[in-house]
């Protein structure tokens, strides 16, 4: 039907070993349009872009761009296609300044006056506030996704590839990026966006192709459908609905006082005076954008980081100087956020993996000695219940998909029956089913009266499990709220809002 | 252009390949080497690898490959527990010869008393004399941060120093009419490491790398502490999170190697060697290293590694008597067999990809 197409794929294909990553893959985008590109982790998104933004050649098909044959060889040659892409990560240099980042990345920056002037110029029409003479340093992430931005928008690209940009984003920075977003878009570049999240999928985009298994499997006008029925499209089968019932609050079982600690590297964070108190059968959400303390606080739980004396209590027992495997005894087991190199070790096999924090509670090493067999039953009792996939206990963590060893990190932790349990991001870059699978066993942990410490940086995912909701900001905890009734709005702003809004406005 | 590509999957079998591929190239280079410096390739290959062990001479040579293995597996078993966490120790020669000094001197302040204790006594002091000297990298990088690697190398240096002056100085034989060197320990009966069984050539030396092999087999296999030391060197985040002290694994890991590497530099001093000389140290804390590697840091493999090292070096000499050879043929030998070792694991986990730039 269009012709006008800004951006037209046909019967993409592209095969890796083993992997057929994307087959035949079709669709266009419009001029003026924000084209949503949804899908499970491993649908086929990722290999996807790659393609257009030239990183990848694709095996079958072509794509064509402003009405003209377009097979990059390198992101160089995309660029100058057209082709503009903000990626998940930055490639910013902490030590410069905004204006001397971007014009790093150009092929001929002009002089840094008349640059600073253009990027003024750009930030203002766009509503992206930046200041070009700021270190990069300085900046949170919103900002710095800003620079990336700017970057492109500078180049004046015909069609802007959005890899997963909320994700380090507070609500309000957010909203900032889709209205920058739709003004771009009424200036007829076509913006691909690439993203999980189902709703601001829905308010904000104008379509949908969604990719399930390297193929498009559908293609709909996201604001015509609930969020309910993409993720079914998505995940190709009905989600099964979360079970928050069951549950009330109990006893004390853990209490941080004050909890102040230096961080532990350069580019850490630092812990001032963490305070909270959880009760059995309680599931407390921590929120907060990435670096803000979140590994340190998990690690100061652990026990990888001893704290002072007298600062972590567990129904009354203080834990503070113990270490990992004491804690582990009294009851206060934790999950990190890096399943593969901090929770898990990539080559090791799953039953040697369950010694990493099972050998106590389970009765897995006794007198240090380790039962292998025992090891090995432990590992296919969580296979089993936690619907692991994969061949057996044998096989190396490192060859499970993200979201199974997820599963089973979560699974090995949850199966120790821990008094309370510390979890960072434990859906980060897992697919939906394995996702609703994780949460549910949270929630069926807490109704049999263990506490549980969630901290993410998916606030859905937070709103949808805990009872209570604090924000961890540079190192501070605010006091909880109670999670019911509590809007994005609130979160954001307990957050910290949208970082430096007012520069705009100089 | 040529670059190297990581492999998706390195095969297990190739594991077990390389050394013996390493060994075979090790053969056709030095073949090769002979050859142009006008030998007959394949006499001295025999010469090297066969006939100490099925040669006219072998009833004197065979023994000798316990002799020299002893030392050898002794110090890579430790070694290699150290390398497993990624903590190197590649002093063990330092640790070797402060070993053999501190036994020596049990037996040298005893002599010329009969007791039974004296030698058991002298074990001890070899061992606790290399862990002493290896605690001082353990405490300077734990401390300070100082590489393990650097501090513990150069600690070999000093080592050399100290039993220098000790052979010149303060152990020197009163009896020795001003010849350096310490009495013959071997002449001591109550201090000696003889030959246990006549004609094996296995003394206490061998008894203990024995049983080196099966603790560390049992170490590494069986107990959480071994398991937690695979764990430190494959993902050091994991191991914390489990529950490991960096700092104290690097304490048990230099410790246990330096103190096997002393215990070795006992029996070699109170056997084969039968004194302390400026020359005590001779090398085997430096091909204990390669024996480590070549035997795939295992147990098992290390006691082959151990065994095939030990054969370079005796025929390495039996190729000086008969063929002429230089002496440091030897060295070559296993300097090439590192490196093709090197080599051949850097081909399993990367091939070599042409790349042809604009």
């Amino acid at each position: 039907m269009t012709d006008a197409a800004v951006f037209r794929a046909r019967g993409i294909g592209k095969s890796y070993p083993g992997v057929r990553a994307n087959d035949d893959v079709s669709f266009a985008v419009d001029p003026g349009e924000i084209h949503a590109l949804l899908g499970e982790n491993g649908a086929g998104k990722s290999t996807l872009v790659k393609m257009i933004y030239g990183l990848v050649r694709p095996d079958d098909g072509h794509m064509e761009l402003n009405g003209q044959p377009h097979q990059p060889t390198d992101p160089r040659a995309a660029r100058a296609a057209g082709v503009a892409m903000v990626f998940q990560h930055f490639s910013l240099f902490d030590a410069l300044t905004v204006a001397e980042n971007i014009a790093l990345g150009m092929e001929n920056p002009p002089p840094q006056r008349a640059l600073s002037a253009r990027i003024a110029q750009v930030s203002q029409d766009f509503g992206l506030p930046l200041n070009p003479a700021r270190r990069v340093v300085t900046l949170s992430a919103g900002e710095r996704q800003r620079v990336e931005i700017i970057r492109c928008l500078l180049q004046n690209p015909r069609l802007l590839i959005m890899d997963e940009p909320t994700s380090v984003l507070t609500p309000q920075e957010a909203e900032l990026l889709f209205a920058t977003l739709r003004k771009l878009a009424d200036g007829g570049t076509a913006i691909l966006y690439i993203s999980h999240k189902l709703e601001e999928i829905r308010t904000h985009c104008d379509r949908a192709t969604i990719l399930r298994g390297g193929r498009v499997v559908d293609s709909c006008d996201p604001r015509a459908h609930s969020a309910r029925t993409l993720a079914a499209m998505m995940v190709g089968g009905e989600m099964r609905a979360i079970d928050r019932s069951g549950r009330q609050a109990g006893e004390v079982l853990l209490q941080v006082r004050a909890l102040t600690q230096a961080a532990p590297t350069a580019e850490g964070t630092a812990l001032k005076g963490v305070t909270l108190t959880l009760r059995a059968g309680e599931i407390l959400g921590i929120g907060g954008v990435a670096g803000n303390g979140q590994d340190e606080l998990l690690a100061a739980l652990s026990g990888e980081i001893r704290g002072a004396s007298g600062t972590i209590l567990l129904e009354g027992a203080d834990l503070s100087r113990l270490g990992p495997e004491a804690r582990r005894a009294a009851g206060l087991l934790a999950a990190p956020e890096d399943r593969l190199g901090h929770a898990a070790v990539p080559d090791f096999s799953l039953a040697d993996n369950t010694l990493l924090t099972a050998g106590a509670r389970k009765g897995l090493v006794r007198k240090g000695l380790i039962d292998h067999p025992a090891a090995r039953a432990f590992a296919a009792d969580i296979i089993r219940a936690f619907d692991v996939r994969t061949p057996g206990s044998g096989t190396a963590a490192k060859a499970l998909s993200g979201g199974n060893l997820q599963k089973f990190v979560i699974g090995r932790e949850v199966m120790q029956a821990p008094r309370v349990l510390v979890v960072n991001q434990p859906t980060w870059g897992v697919d939906a089913g394995a996702a609703s699978a994780v949460r549910q066993s949270l929630l069926d942990l807490a109704r049999q009266g263990a506490g549980v410490i969630v901290i993410s940086q998916d606030l859905d995912e937070l709103l949808e499990l805990s009872d209570r909701f604090c924000a961890l900001n540079e190192g501070r905890l605010s006091d909880p709220v109670p999670t019911a009734g509590l809007s994005l709005d609130q979160i954001g702003l307990m957050l910290g809002g949208a970082h430096g809004m007012e520069v705009a406005h100089l | 252009m040529i670059r190297l590509v990581p492999r998706s999957e390195a095969a297990p079998l190739l594991q077990i390949a390389t050394p013996v591929l390493a060994v075979l190239a090790t053969m056709i280079a030095g073949g090769i080497l002979f050859a142009i410096m006008g030998y007959d390739p394949v006499a001295a290959i025999r010469t090297i690898f066969w006939d100490p062990l099925f040669g006219p001479a072998a009833g004197y040579s065979r023994p000798q490959l316990l002799v020299k293995a002893a030392p050898l597996i002794l110090i890579a078993s430790g070694l290699a527990v150290g390398f497993r966490a990624g903590i190197w120790n590649i002093g063990a020669e330092g640790q070797y010869i402060i070993g053999a000094i501190c036994g020596a001197a049990v037996a040298l302040a005893a002599y010329p008393a009969p007791e039974m204790w004296i030698f058991p006594a002298m074990v001890v002091a070899g061992a606790a004399g290399g862990w002493a000297w290896g605690m001082i990298p353990a405490l300077l990088r734990n401390r300070f941060g100082a590489s393990e690697i650097l501090v513990s190398l150069m600690l070999v240096y000093v080592a050399q120093r100290i039993a220098a002056w000790m052979a010149f100085g303060p152990m020197r034989n009163p009896e020795g009419f001003g010849m350096p060197g310490s009495r013959n320990l071997q002449q001591y009966p109550a201090a000696a490491n003889p030959e246990l069984i006549p004609g094996t050539g296995a003394h206490w030396g061998v008894v203990a790398a024995a049983l080196a092999v099966l603790a560390t087999w049992f170490l590494m296999s069986r107990h959480i502490r071994g398991f937690h030391i695979r764990a430190a060197g494959l993902a050091p985040r994991a191991a914390r999170f489990a529950g490991v002290k960096p700092e104290t694994l690097v304490a048990f890991c230099l410790g246990l190697s330096s103190a096997l590497a002393g215990m070795a530099g006992l029996f070699e001093v109170a056997g084969p060697a039968g004194q302390i000389t400026d020359t005590v140290g001779v090398g085997y804390g430096f091909t204990a290293i390669i024996v480590a590697f070549l035997g795939r840091l295992h147990p098992v493999g290390i006691l082959l590694a151990g065994l095939l090292l030990a054969l370079t070096y005796i025929g390495g000499e039996l190729a000086q008597l008969t063929l002429n050879l230089p002496a440091a043929t030897v060295q070559v030998f296993q300097g090439m067999l590192l490196f093709f070792l090197l080599g051949f694991d850097l081909l399993t986990r990367f091939r070599i990809a042409r790349r042809i730039t604009a």
